[in-house]
């Protein structure tokens, strides 16, 4: 094939693309009322910048196919990252909407004008588990801060995310509540810093028979695997509230109010709702728009 | 480029200050793969030496597993030495998982094929000729072994270089056996990963200076002897 030709396919395949590309920029997704009863019309994409820990319950996986169900005229695609850098595709536009966990933070974006609105949409939870045998006596605690300080007198490992992730802050969070001196690996032996995932944290308490602060939702979906129990659960202080933010001037900004009010409306509150029921005999994420 | 100039000096700053506590991860990566180095040796050598000296089928097919053995996936050497060594597997109630002995187990199998197959090929190498007079002139067996092993000793010194340079630069596999523990069984590799998952570039790219340092270090070594034992060889023709 002489060079000239390839050429003239290339340009031929790259128009066609444009063609077929135009009207759905055009059109744009979210514009349902004006677009019904158009065919031939190519979705628009919406992009949804979320954390790692929502992607790995698998609650897309149901949530995503039925906003698109919902909404034909969009395509969703999910950035999973930490919800610091989800707040930094926000600001830079890059993502059209954010679903995240850190109210202060998201309240601080909308008022710098990086956000449209912001709303609860639900929450889950984090749990404290450890052996079965609870050598500590987590179970026996009164209070929640009573069982923080019962895991600081050291009678068997506390495995840290390290990482700075949401679940390390939080645990950093109850550490000082609980007025224990956060704990370092060269000042409490039996204090384990992973530096790694929550699944890899798991795992390792899990080994050396020791204890950690998870999401239920991650360790649910990996009992299995573990000789770990729930030893300490439904605290006020351990709910995980998580947040809908619209970005503000983002590319597809209609798309991400699409997906906003349809998350925070009956049929994405009960998809939510829904999701691990089945499974686990409760729900992953509680929802809670108001 | 600003992402590049920023890490460099950050990387300096912190290395210079000692505020990034290197030393207990670097001497950490050392032990291991130095341990896990030392006991290949103690049976690669012997088996490579009985495969280079050899001459048989049971040879050749050996030699196969020695070299597909160098290609071995660390990773999936991870994971049978993980689901081995987890406290529901076989040697749970060793409790080794997510320390240093279970670091050194997952790196001996990485390092052993790769120490047999480059001593298999620096003694096959040694002329045969050499042994038949050896053991003609009254050699014992272990006699034979020590004088084809001081001929080959230039190979010998390559595969310590191959078996330590492949196990101090992997990941995959310290990373499911040790689990990066702070202070325990974090290694440079290990740490590496952590602080470029957490955005803190500068850290990595400092430990990573001196994981290229440390291998370069071998291969410096390795070059010096390689070529000296070539002027010592020129000045015997």
């Amino acid at each position: 094939m002489s060079a000239r030709r390839l050429m003239w396919i290339l340009r031929t395949v790259a128009m066609s693309a444009l063609a077929l590309a135009l009207p759905s920029v055009l059109a744009g997704c979210g514009n349902a009322a004006r677009l019904s009863g158009t065919s031939g019309i190519e979705p628009t994409e919406v992009v949804i910048a979320s954390t790692t820990s929502t992607q790995d319950s698998g609650l897309f996986d149901v949530l995503i196919p039925a906003f698109e169900k919902a909404h034909p005229e969009c395509v969703v695609k999910v950035i999973a990252v930490g919800t610091g850098e989800a707040l930094a595709l926000g600001r830079t536009k890059d993502a059209d909407v954010l679903l995240v966990h850190a109210k202060t933070e998201e309240d601080e974006f909308v008022a710098a004008g990086f956000g449209v609105e912001r709303s609860d949409v639900m929450y889950n939870d984090f749990v404290v588990v450890g052996p079965p045998t609870d050598p500590a006596g987590v179970r026996r605690a009164t209070d929640l801060l009573s069982a923080i300080r019962a895991l600081a007198a050291g009678r068997a490992p506390f495995v840290s995310r390290g990482d700075g992730s949401g679940t390390h802050k939080k645990e950093l969070e109850l550490w000082s509540a609980a007025g224990v001196t956060t704990p370092t690996p060269d000042a409490r032996p039996w204090y384990d810093s992973a530096g790694q995932g929550m699944g890899e944290v798991l795992m390792i308490a899990s080994n050396r028979r020791g204890y950690t602060l998870t999401d239920r939702a991650t360790y649910l979906s990996m009992r299995a695997a573990l000789d770990l129990a729930i030893l300490r659960e439904g605290d006020a202080e351990l709910r995980n509230q998580y947040g809908v933010v619209v970005v503000a001037g983002a590319r597809n900004q209609a798309g991400g109010q699409a997906f906003f009010d349809w998350i925070l409306g009956e049929e994405g509150q009960r998809v939510i709702g829904g999701y691990g029921v089945e499974e686990y005999g409760r729900p992953l994420f509680i929802p809670n728009a108001k | 480029m600003r992402i590049y100039a920023d890490a460099v000096i950050e990387g300096w700053r912190l290395l210079a200050s000692g505020a990034l506590d290197v030393w207990t991860i670097v001497l950490a990566s050392l032990r291991v793969s130095g341990a896990a180095t030392s006991i290949a040796l103690l049976f690669g050598v012997p088996l490579g030496y009985w495969l280079g000296t050899r001459r048989s089928v049971a040879r050749h097919v050996a030699l196969v597993f020695a070299n597909t053995g160098m290609g071995l996936p660390p990773v999936a050497v991870g994971l049978v030495v993980a689901m081995t060594l987890s406290r529901r597997g076989p040697l749970g109630d060793l409790g080794l998982l997510y320390s240093q002995t279970a670091m050194v187990i997952a790196q001996l199998i990485i390092a052993t094929p790769v120490i047999v197959a480059v001593t298999a090929a620096a003694v096959s190498a040694v002329p045969r000729e050499l042994r038949l007079q050896a053991r003609s002139l009254g050699a014992s067996p272990f006699h034979e072994m020590l004088l084809t092993v001081r001929e080959a000793r230039m190979g010998l010194v390559a595969a310590v270089a191959a078996g330590f340079g492949a196990i101090i630069s992997e990941v995959g596999a310290v990373q499911m056996v040790g689990g990066n523990l702070a202070g325990e069984t974090r290694v440079m590799t290990t740490a590496i990963v952590q602080f470029t998952r957490m955005g803190r570039y500068g850290h990595a790219l400092a430990l990573a200076a001196i994981l290229v340092g440390i291998v370069l270090a071998v291969n410096v070594l390795l070059t010096a002897v390689q070529t000296s034992a070539e002027r010592h060889e020129a000045g015997l023709r």
